[in-house]
């Protein structure tokens, strides 16, 4: 009976906790611009099946996809199991399911032991690819303490579940064996009746492992659901949400300013008369000038550095990392919901996503390839980001590189990036 | 050129409209490699006999550039621009000779009130081939080359072009191969996103050197493309490398030209 108020008090407390965060990522996520994704919903659930659910952009490097497979087929399909854990934890019963399922429990039971292996094994090659290997994937400049740790709690973590996970079916078999008490013979076990021979042959000492290791499992598992919203690993709820409100443009198309359209008409035809005229800066300084679907790709990126490592201004030595642009407006953004939270709306730090987290040499470095759009799992655009920034830093500061600068002359003048004169366009038919 | 470049303004006058724009870009009428380029797309309307005009004088850059580097007042001066002229001639089909102005016109013109119908020079040669009307004959032949080709980022990765240069580089007797980061993998020259109008930034080495050790690989003796800016880069790449000798970058118009002997 302790037990099961215990239980539901720290339910409880666990969902309203998460509820508080994820109200938290939600608020900050709105604080961007507006824009429209809500067009052609048929085929934006087309592309979260796709992508999301099916993971068709992970087939790329096959060797992580198919362990991160595991993993999230793990996660998914046992959480079945944690459904009946819930329960037996409010009800004080044990193993409720086993009767009504019958015989479908033991695949069921002996399914998610498989499993559960499968996902322990993975986590551990994943923290050998990053602790031992060390591939250069998971390593630069942005890649410091706290999210090398990150990564490695996550792995722990889930390690530390299965092995609870699998030592309490370990016990509960050799008390189902033994007949002891409510251990009704229930389930199959076929990874932990190889834990089993392992343990005590104490009923005593074998239910208190049991009972330890069911609250160390479903105490785990609420406590990582609440560390969640902190970590990188929250791409596993906002990954779905996050290719539903995918781009379904080209990848080439770039956003056609509504302001500037507005102004350029109002200069090229002075009769013209704009609709309505939102007063706004050009570009991105902040992370408020973004629209919410740029930050709740900050809040999505998981950091797996598939797009830096295919950037060609970084594999060629430069500064940029679209992992970097995607981080640092995660952090800035953090910290802008932070400042909200503590200080109040009226408060401005004079921190800027601009100079104090993205500097200009970053931005630009891009030749604006698409690589990295293209190489996001989650499909993520970092380039959206650097353009933003570019317009803010050209058409706000006038502080566009002097060589950008000449061609944007040339440009104006004779309609050419470079300086070749209007009338000379037609030369090239006179040769050869 | 032995042939006449017909312009707009004189169909205009004679109260004719073209089948086809050809949209040459800034590139194709001023940087002399990419000159050679644009002539030679020109003998391929020629010799299929469509009926097509380019705009000459009256051409301004697509404003790709400036949108790139963040520009969008440039950028948006001169589509509209453009566009005002492109209605004024009523155009509803161009062929564009750089992916750049490809990419730009296709997409970002019609939320500016340029709609048009806009395709490569590369998807244009591969229909020719499609419908008949191109083989590679009674020209140079390619035998015992090895060719590679390189995808453009805005004809591939940007608008899902990978087939069409490809097939027309199928059609040759010679063999293909494929760098290993091809198609939507595929690595920049370098040039992309107004790069080409500035100094890189401080690195360990150039794009265009990167994208070498991925041609040197494969042992192609010919690069192909289809980007003026690729183009400068890859050519560059090669002169870089010290291989003038043994690799040639070439335009997928120029193959085409020397394949049909045009």
């Amino acid at each position: 009976m302790i037990g099961q108020v215990v239980f539901i008090i720290i339910l409880l407390g666990a969902a309203y906790l998460f509820g508080k965060n994820v109200a938290r990522v939600r608020r900050n996520i709105l604080l961007g611009r507006d824009t429209d994704r809500s067009d052609r919903p048929a085929e934006r659930w087309a592309i979260m099946a796709k992508v999301a659910l099916g993971q068709t952009k992970m087939v790329k490097r096959p060797t992580a996809a198919v362990m991160h497979f595991f993993i999230y087929v793990g996660f998914v399909i046992i959480n079945l199991e944690v459904l009946e854990i819930m329960i037996d934890g409010i009800f004080g019963s044990h193993r409720i399911f086993s009767k009504p399922l019958g015989s479908l429990y033991g695949l069921l039971i002996g399914g998610f032991e498989v499993l559960a292996l499968l996902v322990l094994v993975s986590c551990v090659v994943f923290l050998a690819r990053r602790n031992i290997i060390k591939l250069k994937r998971f390593s630069g400049t942005e890649m410091t303490t706290w999210p090398r740790s990150d990564a490695n709690y996550i792995l722990t973590i889930e390690i530390l579940l299965m092995t609870a996970f699998l030592t309490m079916n370990a016990a509960d078999y050799k008390l189902q064996l033994l007949h002891f008490g409510h251990y009704v013979t229930a389930g199959s076990f076929p990874v932990s009746e190889f834990i089993s021979p392992l343990l005590p042959s104490g009923t005593g000492a074998l239910a208190g492992i049991e009972r330890g290791c069911w609250w160390f499992h479903i105490i785990g598992i609420l406590a990582f659901l609440n560390y969640l919203p902190y970590s990188k690993h929250f791409h596993i709820l906002l990954a779905f949400p996050n290719v539903y409100y995918s781009n379904l443009e080209p990848k080439g198309e770039f956003s056609n300013m509504a302001s500037v359209t507005n102004e350029v008409k109002a200069m090229l035809d002075p009769s013209f008369v704009p609709e309505t005229t939102e007063v706004s800066r050009f570009g991105a300084k902040d992370v408020t000038d973004l629209t919410w679907k740029n930050l709740m790709e900050a809040y999505t990126c998981t950091e797996c550095g598939r797009c830096t490592s295919v950037c060609p201004a970084n594999i060629t030595g430069k500064l940029l990392s679209p992992r970097k642009i995607m981080m640092d407006t995660r952090d800035r953004l953090t910290e802008v919901g932070n400042n909200l939270d503590k200080r109040g709306k009226d408060y401005t730090d004079d921190k800027t996503l601009l100079d104090n987290y993205i500097t200009r040499e970053e931005l630009w470095a891009c030749t604006t390839c698409n690589a990295c759009v293209e190489a996001c799992p989650v499909n993520i655009n970092p380039l959206e980001i650097i353009t933003e920034m570019r317009r803010y830093v050209v058409m706000e500061e006038s502080q566009a590189p002097a060589s950008l600068n000449n061609m944007f002359g040339n440009m104006e003048n004779n309609g050419a990036p470079w300086k070749y004169s209007q009338a000379d366009r037609l030369n090239w038919a006179e040769k050869e | 050129m032995e042939q006449k470049i017909p312009t707009m303004a004189e169909m205009a006058a004679e109260g004719k409209e073209p089948e086809i724009l050809f949209w040459v870009g800034c590139a194709g009428s001023f940087d002399e490699r990419a000159q050679k380029i644009t002539r030679d797309i020109c003998k391929i309307l020629h010799h299929v006999g469509i009926s097509y005009a380019v705009l000459g004088t009256e051409e301004s850059c697509t404003g790709d550039p400036a949108k790139r580097a963040g520009n969008e007042f440039l950028f948006q001066m001169q589509a509209m621009t453009n566009i005002e002229v492109l209605n004024g001639y009523n155009i509803k089909k161009i062929v564009t000779g750089c992916p750049h102005c490809f990419n730009t016109i296709r997409n970002e013109y019609p939320g500016l009130g340029g709609t048009y119908e806009v395709i490569h020079h590369t998807q244009l040669i591969q229909s020719l081939i499609d419908e008949g009307k191109l083989k590679a004959e009674g020209g140079e032949s390619f035998k015992g080359r090895k060719i590679t080709f390189h995808d453009p980022c805005y004809l591939g990765r940007g608008n899902n072009v990978y087939e069409a240069p490809r097939a027309a580089l199928e059609i040759l007797d010679t063999e293909l191969v494929e760098m290993k980061r091809c198609k939507s993998n595929g690595l920049c020259c370098g040039a992309g996103g107004a790069q080409m109008f500035k100094e890189p930034e401080p690195g360990k080495k150039d794009i265009n050197d990167e994208r070498m050790l991925d041609v040197i690989e494969t042992g192609a003796n010919v690069i192909a493309s289809g980007c003026p800016f690729c183009m400068t880069m890859l050519t560059d790449g090669v002169k870089h490398m010290e291989k003038e000798q043994e690799i040639k970058v070439l335009d997928i118009a120029e193959i085409t030209v020397r394949a049909n002997g045009l």
